[in-house]
């Protein structure tokens, strides 16, 4: 279910000096793979919507997808963490392994997978709940009882989110009363509450302004020496500005029987894949003749 | 291309004339005339059951008893039997119906999907939402009063039976207004599906399900038919609504409402007064109680 695209002119405004080089420098990738994708092809009942994609995802990186809409990146980000579980008639062939472990092996447990492989989705979803109780809820259905311990868990984490000073004085309002930026950084930190390995990210700018969008971008290079970072982005200047690797997808068009299906074309280095890409699709497409 | 108006040189932004004006207009005079004949039988009813049984309400009349049979004054005995009665078997009823009704919504809408089971069950309950409330009653009579004879349990059951369907369908309307992001947000952070129902989906949508419930509670509350076989209407207070015949304000009214003697139809309509407050304070209890659930929905 794709969005339609977002005026990327309103969110590649430059940004002033002062602000650009404010970022700490990016921890050294320790160079671990996190994600072994093999051969991954997913299907929607007889729908395939993404065609054998093998990548690998490395430690303490921000790797990005991207690609036109319906090349199938979310579907391959909502099968990281097995949030494709969820939707009827789906299914997955080949293999995705999280650290050596097979994510879709028959003992494994789709809720164990997500305590480790967080997610943030394209539209903040806030529970109706109170700002702390939202940032509360993962500790609480992982057994965390503690007043206190939950206390501290929700000020670091609204912390991480960069949110703390806005809600400290009204953690018992609703989390529904946050503008939107407010909602996604609260989603953000309610994420990061259960302390996961991977956060994943489904195109988490897509309905905010820049300024919004610029705070979550800080944001995600503050925590990455933390976490392991997948984002999906309709949006290549924000590619380039945080991730270090880029994954591109694209569809691939079946003349004779006229079905679609998502493909990997191109996967490396950020700087690579828009200043040298190697395929010509990749290249039509970051110098924005396509898609 | 700016249409500018020729006398003024400004752009005419005034209502269009013509045909699409006129349909505006009769559109929202039929409208309006729809909400006044919607209010009017609802302003009759009140203004006759308050301006007919005002009269005959007094303390005593709240908490006399025994219900009193034929012409008697108006300070003897009381509708106190059958102000209990109705109390303690919808209770009852709403004890047994309303938790069940929201676990079957609950299975219908988060557990079941597609499958044939929840198909039937939901086919099943809608079936029984047609099904006549005096059939509720003989239903309960025949597998139930003529064994274990008359009291409010039976009264209870048959209304349980009439609030069940309501409740699982309103209730199921409710939870499936709930958006799936919520579901997926709670599911991210390692939910299990009871957990994501318990503290997600069930708060999100109690504000609809409570108003549902009541809803069905009051349906049962103001229902004669099917407490004519199970209870029997009698005219002394039984607190037990276990064993032994009971009474409530419905089914004394329709007795009341029998009789030929003018001061047994003014207690008629006294108890239908009577029944109506209930039912009103129950409304705002009810409103009360779900905006302190729903205080963080906006």
């Amino acid at each position: 279910m794709e969005q339609p695209e977002q005026d990327v002119a309103t969110t590649s405004l430059p940004k002033p000096a002062a602000l650009r080089d404010t970022r700490p420098p990016a921890a050294a990738p320790t160079g671990a793979e996190v994600f072994k994708t093999k051969s991954v092809s997913i299907y929607y009942g007889s729908f395939r919507a993404v065609t054998d994609v093998s990548l690998d995802i490395y430690e303490n990186e921000i790797t990005a997808f991207i690609g036109p809409s319906g090349c199938g990146k979310t579907t391959v980000l909502r099968t990281l963490n097995r949030m494709n579980d969820l939707v009827v008639g789906a299914r997955v062939e080949g293999d995705v392994e999280y650290r050596g472990a097979s994510l879709y092996a028959r003992d494994v447990s789709a809720i164990a997978v997500r305590r480790r492989i967080g997610m943030v989705f394209q539209k903040p979803n806030p529970f109706p709940k109170s700002i702390y109780d939202n940032v509360a809820y993962g500790p609480r259905i992982n057994g965390e009882r503690k007043k206190a311990n939950l206390d501290e868990i929700v000020e670091h984490s609204l912390r991480q989110a960069a949110l703390w000073d806005e809600v400290k004085d009204r953690l018992n309002k609703s989390g529904l009363g946050l503008s939107g930026g407010q909602a996604q950084r609260l989603c953000i930190a309610r994420t990061l509450a259960v302390e996961p390995d991977v956060v994943l990210m489904d195109e988490p700018c897509s309905a905010l302004d820049p300024i919004a969008t610029g705070r979550i971008e800080d944001l995600m290079q503050e925590i990455k020496s933390r976490y392991t970072i997948v984002i999906v982005t309709h949006n290549m200047q924000q590619a380039t500005r945080v991730s270090d690797r880029t994954a591109f997808y694209s569809v691939l068009r079946d003349e004779k029987s006229d079905t679609r299906t998502g493909v990997l074309v191109e996967y490396g280095r950020t700087q690579q894949i828009f200043e040298d890409p190697q395929d010509s699709r990749t290249q039509a497409y970051v110098t924005g003749r396509m898609g | 291309m700016a249409v500018v108006s020729a006398e003024t040189g400004r752009p005419d932004l005034r209502e269009a004339k013509g045909w699409r004006r006129t349909k505006n207009r009769v559109m929202t005079a039929l409208m309006v005339i729809a909400f006044v004949l919607v209010l009017i039988p609802l302003g009759f009813v009140l203004f006759t059951v308050i301006a007919k049984g005002a009269s005959v309400i007094s303390w005593q009349f709240l908490t006399g008893q025994p219900i009193p049979p034929i012409v008697v004054p108006a300070d003897v005995g009381g509708m106190w039997p059958a102000i209990l009665g109705t109390i303690e078997i919808t209770a009852l009823a709403s004890v047994m119906a309303v938790p069940l009704g929201i676990l079957g919504a609950v299975y219908l809408n988060e557990y079941g999907g597609r499958n044939w089971l929840s198909a039937l069950i939901g086919f099943m309950s809608d079936v029984m939402t047609g099904v006549p409330s005096i059939v509720m009653g003989l239903f309960i009579f025949s597998i139930w009063v003529l064994h274990f004879g008359f009291s409010g349990l039976a009264g209870a059951f048959a209304l349980g039976c009439l609030m069940l369907p309501i409740v699982i369908r309103s209730s199921y309307e409710m939870l499936r207004l709930v958006p799936d992001s919520l579901r997926e947000g709670s599911y991210a952070l390692g939910a299990t599906k009871s957990r994501v129902t318990v503290t997600v989906v069930l708060p999100a949508a109690i504000g609809g399900i409570v108003s549902g419930a009541l809803l069905a509670v009051a349906r049962a509350a103001g229902e004669t038919a099917p407490l004519l076989f199970t209870i029997l209407t009698v005219t002394t207070a039984n607190p037990n609504v276990f064993s032994g015949a009971n009474t409530s304000l419905p089914s004394q009214i329709f007795s009341n409402a029998n009789q030929p003697y003018p001061g047994a139809q003014d207690r008629g309509w006294g108890a239908a007064l009577t029944l109506i407050a209930i039912c009103f304070i129950l409304m705002i209890v009810a409103r009360l109680v779900t905006a302190r659930f729903a205080r963080y929905q906006h």
